[in-house]
């Protein structure tokens, strides 16, 4: 009898959670909806992809980097830690925005940017996992070591930390999901402490990226090497968390948009808007700034090298014509020119932290330009990598409250 | 441990360790927050250990022979050279050191005076951009002079090769499970046991001299100047990244011979230094900062609110 009630709810408890993962539908219902075209292609990356990180783990990295004493850092770093921690400013930047600052409207998309960012670090730390040299070590600078004079150092523990902070902060839509009010309420009690936490590892340790690269002075070429470059990596990491909303807001109103709430998708345009607004702002002070590097370092002779052409290209074609795109679709009232914006300046963020992280490092070498293209196996692996990141965001948004509101916890409100 | 191994080495007279300093440091380490306020103190003027050991190289005299690859690869049990080392091949390109050799010579042909051979190595610096690079601290500096790396530390995220000035620290990229950077050691066991670097005891043409680096110093200042037209006037290492225990000098300019020159004469953590002191700024400013934005919108809303509406039971979280 007790045994049959055990088994009463453990069937129970199963039929809950396979409810709650494969969204309400049978297994040949979730298998038949798996099959969509975006699905095949990310199964042909993840069948080549995966054996080759396997390949990495068994044979060392000299397997799928160029293994160079020169070149120690490559794509994975100036991609994956490098281009993808700025991306992933969302988090603290909507919720400082939303619960600090009181801009309340943009609600809906608060969640959307804690997630992006949390998913963003997480993945950093996986392209670190896949370059460092003995990832099981990953703890060390927390345990065993304290070099507390590195920048590194202070990376390290800033992300491990935020990472967690991110996490709790996202944790009420897990709870939600779950249908764990209690536990929801004493998450959401602490949102403020985190959201003040997530401000201070966010303005260090994204400025900190760039700091690193102040103990090269030699190595990296002196337009993109600056006494400023924690406060450009800081300034741009904040106009790259207001674009990547827009752009993966649009995406998800495009994509997954069964999976969102009205209340989503008729403020969209309008929080669009915006957004492109504060980020063209931002980029303007960047790029005002920026100059001011070249000129606090009397660098304008360097701006009519073959390095200089490359520089202007970044600052006027990679900041100033997309802020100024965005500024056209913020004036003509135009949600879809704001979006093309967005999209450019992300490109434009990953082509700045690519110059400093591989383009202008090593400047010096011969055959320098030679040696920076990657091997095609490191390409896949980040191309790997980021597939995988795209399908567990998706995963989360289709699944949890992320672009719609549980209507259960619709009225309690966020602290505001 | 460590004061007692002081009193006992006579070079030990520097009373300012450190290695001991920063430990000392780590154990306040706590928290991120006092680590991290921790870091702005962590580098003081550290004039370096002053009877710490030295090598000078005098470029005009080394002839190539390659005795210092040999003595060196069979001193620290490297594996075989992949040319062997009377193969005078290996100076159509420029090599620098590797995983699997500490040091190289390279040729280069200079106009109007033949080849100049150069030697490279770890430096040595006196305050080493790996030692301030690394996350872990598994960098020293000895007393000695030399600068020490404990694979035991590492987790393999190449920083200080990223840092290092020179080019030196090298890894093992083939090795799945136990990769590390291999970079020269100063014969650091060889120095304990009061010999000289191997390579200094191989070197058949007196271009490798060593001994402590302030009589090196004055060595090299008086070669150059009984022979100013042998040598350029210039000691590469005295100030370079604020000063190495290896020193060179040249009858041709460094730059024409693959040293870096652009290196500031400060040690390199200089450059870090203004970042790093504004972390506990951030830690205590912006917390009272962003709390007192929040108080003030709350308040508005909150004053907003009961004019509307009076809400009932819900009290607010915080």
């Amino acid at each position: 009898m007790n045994h049959n009630e055990t088994l009463d709810r453990s069937r129970n408890f199963r039929s809950w959670l396979m409810d709650k993962l494969l969204m309400g539908m049978s297994w040949p219902e979730y298998m038949r909806s798996l099959v969509t075209p975006f699905n095949i292609v990310a199964a042909i990356i993840l069948i080549v992809g995966l054996p080759i990180i396997a390949l990495r783990f068994l044979h060392g990295l000299a397997e799928v980097t160029h293994a160079s004493n020169d070149y120690p850092w490559g794509l994975l770093l100036g991609w994956g830690l490098f281009g993808g921690v700025p991306l992933s400013a969302t988090g603290f930047v909507m919720a400082t925005a939303y619960y600090i600052f009181g801009f309340k409207e943009y609600r809906p998309l608060v969640r959307l940017g804690v997630l992006t960012g949390f998913l963003g670090y997480l993945f950093a730390v996986v392209y670190l996992l896949v370059d460092l040299g003995r990832p099981w070590r990953i703890y060390y600078p927390m345990f065993v070591g304290f070099g507390t004079a590195s920048v590194l150092f202070l990376v390290a523990w800033h992300v491990a930390t935020y990472l967690t902070v991110q996490f709790l902060e996202f944790s009420p839509a897990i709870l939600e999901w779950l249908r764990s009010g209690r536990v929801r309420r004493w998450a959401t009690m602490i949102t403020i402490a985190m959201t003040i936490a997530g401000i201070i590892l966010s303005t260090l340790h994204q400025s900190a990226l760039g700091a690193l690269f102040l103990l090269a002075p030699g190595k990296l070429h002196p337009l993109w090497y600056s006494s400023y470059i924690p406060h450009f990596f800081l300034a741009s990491s904040i106009y790259a968390a207001l674009v990547m909303v827009i752009v993966v807001s649009a995406l998800c109103a495009r994509f997954l948009r069964h999976r969102a709430d009205s209340y989503f998708l008729d403020s969209l345009d309008r929080l669009t808007i915006g957004l492109g607004k504060g980020a063209a702002i931002c980029m303007y002070v960047y790029l005002v700034l920026k100059l001011v590097g070249v000129a606090h370092d009397d660098n304008w002779a360097l701006l009519s090298t073959g390095y200089g052409k490359w520089f202007l290209v970044e600052i006027l074609g990679f900041v100033l014509v997309p802020a100024l795109i965005l500024t056209l679709g913020v004036k003509l009232g135009k949600p879809a020119i704001v979006r093309i914006g967005a999209l450019y300046s992300i490109i434009g963020i990953l082509v700045n932290r690519l110059n400093v992280s591989i383009v202008a490092f090593n400047w010096k070498l011969p055959g320098h330009l030679y040696h920076i293209i990657p091997p095609w196996k490191e390409v896949v692996i980040v191309l790997t990598i980021t597939t995988i990141h795209i399908l567990i965001f998706r995963w989360i948004v289709s699944r949890m409250p992320v672009i719609r509101q549980e209507p259960e916890f619709e009225d309690e409100p966020y602290n505001l | 441990m460590s004061k007692e191994v002081k009193e006992k080495d006579p070079i030990l007279k520097e009373p300012f360790s450190r290695r001991d300093f920063l430990k000392t440091l780590s154990i306040a380490t706590g928290s991120l927050i006092v680590g991290s306020a921790g870091s702005a103190s962590a580098y003081r003027k550290i004039k370096g250990y002053r009877n710490s050991y030295g090598m000078l190289v005098d470029l005009t005299l080394c002839v190539g022979c390659r005795s210092c690859e040999r003595a060196c690869n069979e001193v620290n049990n490297l594996p075989k050279p992949d040319t062997p080392f009377d193969d005078a091949t290996v100076f159509e390109r420029l090599r620098r050191p590797t995983a699997k050799a500490y040091t190289v010579v390279n040729r280069y042909e200079i106009e109007g005076s033949g080849p100049v051979y150069r030697k490279i190595q770890c430096n040595h610096c006196n305050e080493p951009a790996c030692f301030s690079a690394c996350p872990i601290h598994a960098y020293t500096k000895t007393p000695e002079g030399a600068v020490l790396y404990d694979e035991n530390r590492c987790f393999g995220c190449r920083y200080c090769m990223i840092a290092c000035p020179f080019y030196i620290p090298a890894y093992d990229y083939e090795s799945a499970l136990r990769p590390r950077i291999m970079k020269c050691i100063f014969c650091y066991p060889r120095i304990k046991q009061n010999r000289i670097p191997a390579c200094a005891e191989a070197c058949p043409t007196g271009t490798l001299t060593f001994g402590r680096r302030e009589d090196l110093l004055k060595l090299a200042r008086r070669r150059i100047l009984r022979n100013p037209s042998r040598y350029i006037d210039h000691i590469y290492g005295e100030h370079e990244a604020g000063g190495t225990s290896w020193l060179y000098i040249s009858g041709v300019p460094f730059k024409d011979i693959g040293f870096p020159e652009d290196i500031p004469d400060e040690p390199l953590i200089t450059q870090v230094k203004g970042f790093l002191s504004a972390v506990p700024v951030v830690f205590t400013v912006w917390p009272a900062l962003f709390g007192m934005c929040y108080a003030a919108v709350k308040h508005r809303y909150k004053g907003k609110r009961e004019e509307t509406s009076r809400k009932e039971g819900k009290d607010e979280p915080q």
